[in-house]
């Protein structure tokens, strides 16, 4: 990362420049990945008005309620985001990394609820598409296919999560150097968008996949 | 101009060539120019790989019976062809080398806005070359460049999944330069460089920008899916597991129609370039051609189902694509005639890059007018994946993009190496690729009409006379490709050195050094005339 | 036309003249563009050919009129184009009613080709000239593709769905058929000849050849070792007299029209369409009948009609 001391990198004429190139940057990229997501997205739209009552089966056997549970937990973890973000808008180092290690304590936890109580519980139960498949019923092929985009988006999903992870952990390390103050706190305000956008994407996901043809 | 002597002249000046030398210093760098150069390198070795199957691949096709090879090592090498080409030569083509070179100093900045990334997305496209050449050498892949499912999902026993990451991965090497080329263009621009006061090859590598930033993540997907697909045993696109292959070709097309704008958009703003400049003109109607850009930019996200017209769409989606598919043509129009129009009563030099910008005009011409065949409903029925196809885009992708490509590298050359290569050797070289060109293709959109379609390693008899013309076309364009190789290498050292603007032509990368010093440019410059303000009285300084 | 240059394949059905009339406005206005621009440079660039190192030459910002004219004109040729492709296309898009039936099953790499009278042939297809044939297509594995030259006719042959494409031809004689979707290794072995055959000759030649069932007689068969009769016989699943071509109301209120996709789908994912009224109750019989067995026994139950149907054919 670039020396303490030089908030303007060489290429740029001043620090707004600097900064509203940054941000637009990040934008930019956040625009790639809805693109990325959207050509998921736009598939399991296809499949589900096309097989509808095989993916209200294959909905009915996700887990409401832990996915409800890490719905409030990645909502937490952007706000304490959020709170990451004003620390370092306000030149606050200690609350900014208690912030964002409570940020990554949260998505953690997301992970692990997933793993061990999503992902776990599927691959015992013979319900993961191709690698432990043993589910029957009339329309086990098109249920295979919703637990596919199950497995496929949430797993995406999850890469961001922990890519996010790394970046906060950079962040730590920067704010612990110093390296971050209220002149320059970009980088974190950055991160605070992509975060962001990692839950959003969460927020399309959950009723799109837990919450298809009502329930309970 | 000095003959070219037998010594090398030596340039005694610091500029960003030589001011620090060793492999670390190139593989370290962020300096874009060296950065454009470490794509140049690379993407001439991959576009000679490509080259080379396509060599093996008209050799054998000069036989009906196929002279040389197996039909399963043909279908490998036109797989390895289009894959190496369309990814790995094509797309980076002009953006990852003349962009890179050339954005920021037409812009009048000292670098692109994030150098550190612009270095990334080259290490990130070597190593999707590297999956790419793997899956080459490893015994090659078979599944076309389009990898159509549930052929290529299920049913091949080749190295699908290593080519189809090598392409996922070089997509981000895309996505990471078009972002960076769109944030310079937006807040890195000098002072009085309003956005119409813009080289109209800014415009162009803009409008290439967002196709590249919007359309490489869905293809990306799409090939982790296929990969997915093919590692899990799962059936998104197989109607055998419950899924859809039709599926697949949307959002294959989506991206991959789009890319090919990618590819000759930014030769046309070449040819901006390039006919201004040896016409000593401004450009006949700016602001038509800039939009234009950004209109082909937009129309070309709405056209791609004009590739599944046969494929089992609904009439009524087939009349839609092919309505906006028309209409995607009439911006490209436009700007041949403006380009055209911008030789009238100019000054006319005939140097190495004008042949090639007018070479261009005209394939492109041709080959774009070919393209409404394809539109056309009627006739898509009968010429769709047929050698009428290959016609079209080769005239389009070769007879135009690289065509610019080689007049864009012509004409910054004395600015990227200091050095000028022999003109008579580089007139020579674009009329024997603009004859090998024509030898090669335009049999082909006759045998297309006649019914031979493509793929295809063995044919009837009746086509073998329009393969061997065409044959012995390729075997004079490749001729043509090597001569370029050989001079401008040769002139690294041995060429005479170059001024700040050989050309005398306007823009600001010409108010810099041959070759330019690591920052461009001492204070960044004040932007005051439109662009090709070829009018004007002798070359004013402009830095400071 | 030209001795030894061929422009075009033979016109050998209806449609082929008027394709091939279209062909050649576009390519009259492709060659009329390029000789314009080719000639137009070609003469700017020798008449205004630099004379002087320092010559100058006459700047011209642009012309208003000049833009709209070369935008109009295109833009007017292009409609022109879109309105002629489109209303052919659409033209050839409906087979007329009375076609003659063939069904067609690509797979790596060979194609099946079977006449409902019983005759079965493998890479050639014999047609009667002068009556409309309709092909109703589907793979056994990838996407193929059947491809006519000498008719213009073109259509993918995908896996899991029937693809129809029809023709009539106006030539006895011998015509190429490609395989036109690559489909792997032997894609460019994959093809045929269609022989056009008067009519006369034809029916001999359909009842000639090794005795074979009708399509619909070993449909019949099916019908009796898959033992549908215990529902759709006894009032638990709809009836099959009269039912295709029909219009049936599923249980979701939609209505929908029995073609061979709606009964190749109710036999092999019977849960995704349910005729109101009746129980879903079906079992799948994915795996147990093969593609080829799917079209007899389609043409089974499309061979049942009441004697009014009949007649009205």
């Amino acid at each position: 990362m670039a020396d303490s001391h030089a908030a303007l990198a060489e290429q740029f004429d001043d620090v707004e420049q600097q900064h509203d190139a940054a941000s637009l940057g990040m934008w930019l990229f956040l625009a790639t990945e809805v693109m990325f997501f959207g050509g998921l997205f736009a598939s399991y739209t296809i499949f589900r008005s096309r097989y509808d009552l095989a993916f209200i089966e294959g909905s009915h056997h996700l887990n409401v309620t832990l996915g409800s549970i890490n719905t409030v937990i990645l909502l937490a973890s952007s706000f304490t985001m959020a709170l990451a973000v004003r620390s370092a808008q306000l030149g606050r180092r200690r609350t900014l990394i208690v912030f964002l290690l409570a940020t990554i304590v949260l998505g953690l936890a997301f992970l692990g609820i997933k793993l061990s109580g999503e992902y776990y519980r599927d691959w015992i139960e013979g319900t993961v598409p191709g690698l432990h498949w043993s589910y029957q019923s009339p329309r086990a092929p098109q249920v295979e296919l919703f637990m596919c985009f199950y497995f496929f988006m949430t797993a995406l999903h999850a890469t961001h999560m922990i890519v996010g992870f790394g970046i906060m952990a950079v962040l730590i390390i920067m704010a612990a150097r110093g390296q971050i103050s209220a002149e320059r706190c970009n980088p974190v305000e950055m991160a605070g968008l992509y975060w962001h956008f990692v839950d959003i994407i969460w927020i399309f996901l959950f009723p799109l996949l837990y919450l298809v043809g009502g329930r309970y | 101009m000095a003959t070219a002597a037998l010594e090398p002249e030596i340039d005694t000046r610091v500029h960003y060539l030589n001011v620090n030398y060793g492999i670390r210093s190139w593989l370290l760098t962020t300096d874009h120019k060296r950065i454009a150069l470490l794509y140049l390198a690379s993407i001439t070795v991959f576009f000679f790989v490509g080259g080379a199957a396509a060599v093996l691949m008209r050799l054998n096709l000069i036989e009906p019976q196929g002279l040389l090879l197996q039909p399963e090592t043909y279908n490998k090498l036109f797989s390895m062809h289009g894959i190496m080409m369309v990814f790995f030569f094509m797309i980076p083509s002009i953006p990852a080398v003349l962009g890179n070179f050339l954005v920021p100093m037409m812009v009048g900045a000292r670098d692109l806005a994030f150098p550190k990334l612009n270095l990334l997305s080259w290490y990130v496209f070597m190593l999707g070359g590297l999956f790419e050449l793997y899956a080459i050498f490893a015994g090659g892949v078979d599944s076309g460049w389009t990898f159509y499912t549930p052929l290529s999902t299920t049913y091949l026993n080749t190295h699908v999944m290593a080519a189809a990451l090598g392409v996922f991965i070089a997509g981000f090497a895309s996505i990471l330069t078009g972002l960076n080329f769109i944030v310079t263009i937006h807040k890195m621009r000098a002072p009085g460089l309003t956005w119409f006061r813009m080289p109209l090859f800014l415009w162009a590598i803009y409008a290439t920008s967002i196709i590249m930033v919007l359309g490489t993540p869905v293809v990306a997907i799409t090939l982790v899916l296929v990969a997915l697909e093919r590692a899990f045993h799962v059936g998104v696109f197989d109607p055998a597991l419950g899924g859809d292959p039709i599926l697949f070709q949307h959002l294959f097309w989506f991206y991959s129609h789009p890319a090919v704008y990618i590819m000759i958009l930014p030769s046309m703003g070449v040819v901006s370039e390039l006919i201004t400049c040896f016409s000593r003109k401004r450009i006949f109607g700016y602001s038509f051609i800039a939009f234009s850009s950004v209109a082909i930019a937009v129309i070309s996200f709405l056209v791609w189902g004009h590739h599944m017209f046969v494929s089992g769409q609904s009439v009524y989606a087939g009349l839609v694509f092919s309505a906006l598919s028309f209409a995607v043509a009439i911006p490209s129009a436009i700007k041949v005639f403006n380009w055209t129009a911008t030789m009238y009563k100019g000054s006319v030099s005939y140097d190495a890059p004008m042949l090639y910008a007018m070479g261009f005009i005209g394939l492109f011409t041709m080959g774009g007018l070919t393209g409404l065949f394809l539109a056309s409903l009627a006739t898509d029925v009968h010429l769709h994946d047929t050698y009428f196809v290959i016609a079209h885009f080769h005239y389009i992708m070769v007879g135009g993009a690289v065509m610019g490509y080689l007049g864009g590298i012509h004409f910054w050359w004395p600015k990227i190496s200091g050095r000028l290569y022999p003109d008579g050797w580089a007139r020579f070289a674009a009329l024997v690729i603009f004859i090998g060109f024509n030898l090669t293709f335009f049999p082909q959109f006759m045998l297309g009409y006649l019914g031979m379609p493509r793929r295809y390693p063995i044919y009837p008899q009746e086509f073998q006379v329009m393969n061997v013309m065409s044959s012995a076309g390729a075997s004079i364009l490749g001729v043509g490709y090597l001569i370029p190789l050989v001079y401008l290498i040769w002139s690294m050292r041995y060429g005479p050195v170059a001024g700040p603007n050989p050309w005398g032509a306007k823009g600001l990368e010409w108010q810099t050094p041959s070759p330019p010093p690591t920052e461009n440019f001492e204070r960044t410059p004040t932007v005051t005339e439109e662009a090709y303000a070829y009018g004007n009285a002798a070359q004013e300084a402009h830095v400071g | 036309m030209f001795q030894g240059l061929p422009i075009r394949p033979e016109q050998a059905s209806t449609i082929a003249k008027g394709v091939d009339h279209l062909y050649y406005f576009l390519t009259a206005v492709d060659l009329f563009f390029t000789a314009v621009i080719f000639l137009t440079i070609f003469y700017f660039a020798i008449r205004y050919r630099r004379r002087s190192k320092d010559e100058k030459a006459t700047q011209i910002e642009g012309s208003l009129p000049l833009e709209i004219a070369w935008s109009v004109v295109p833009l007017v040729l292009t409609v022109v184009m879109f309105l002629w492709g489109s209303s052919l296309y659409i033209r050839n898009s409906r087979p007329p009613e009375a076609s003659t039936e063939i069904f067609v099953i690509g797979k790596q790499w060979m194609w099946q080709l079977q006449h409902p009278e019983g005759r079965r042939e493998i890479n050639e297809l014999h047609v009667p000239l002068g009556r409309p044939v309709k092909l109703t297509m589907t793979s056994e594995d990838v996407i193929h593709d059947f491809f006519i030259p000498s008719f213009r006719v073109k259509k993918d042959v995908v896996p899991g769905r029937y693809s129809t494409i029809w023709f009539e031809a106006t030539k006895t004689g011998s015509f190429h058929f490609f395989c036109a979707q690559y489909c792997g290794t032997n894609h460019s072995l994959m093809r045929g000849e269609v022989i056009v055959m008067k009519p006369d000759d034809y029916e001999r030649w359909l009842s000639g050849g090794v005795q074979a069932q009708t399509m619909a007689g070993a449909g019949a068969a099916l019908y009796e070792r898959f033992a549908c009769i215990t529902c759709h016989g006894t009032g638990k699943g709809p009836p099959f007299v009269n039912l295709y071509a029909s219009t049936v109301k599923l249980s979701t209120g939609e209505a929908v029209v029995v073609d061979d996709a709606y009964l190749r789908e109710s036999i092999l994912y019977p849960s995704a369409k349910i005729v109101a009224g009746y129980p879903p109750i079906m079992p799948t019989f994915k795996g147990q009948i093969t593609e080829e067995e799917l079209l007899e026994l389609i043409s089974y139950i499309k061979s049942l009609k009441t004697e009014e149907r009949q007649t009205a054919k």
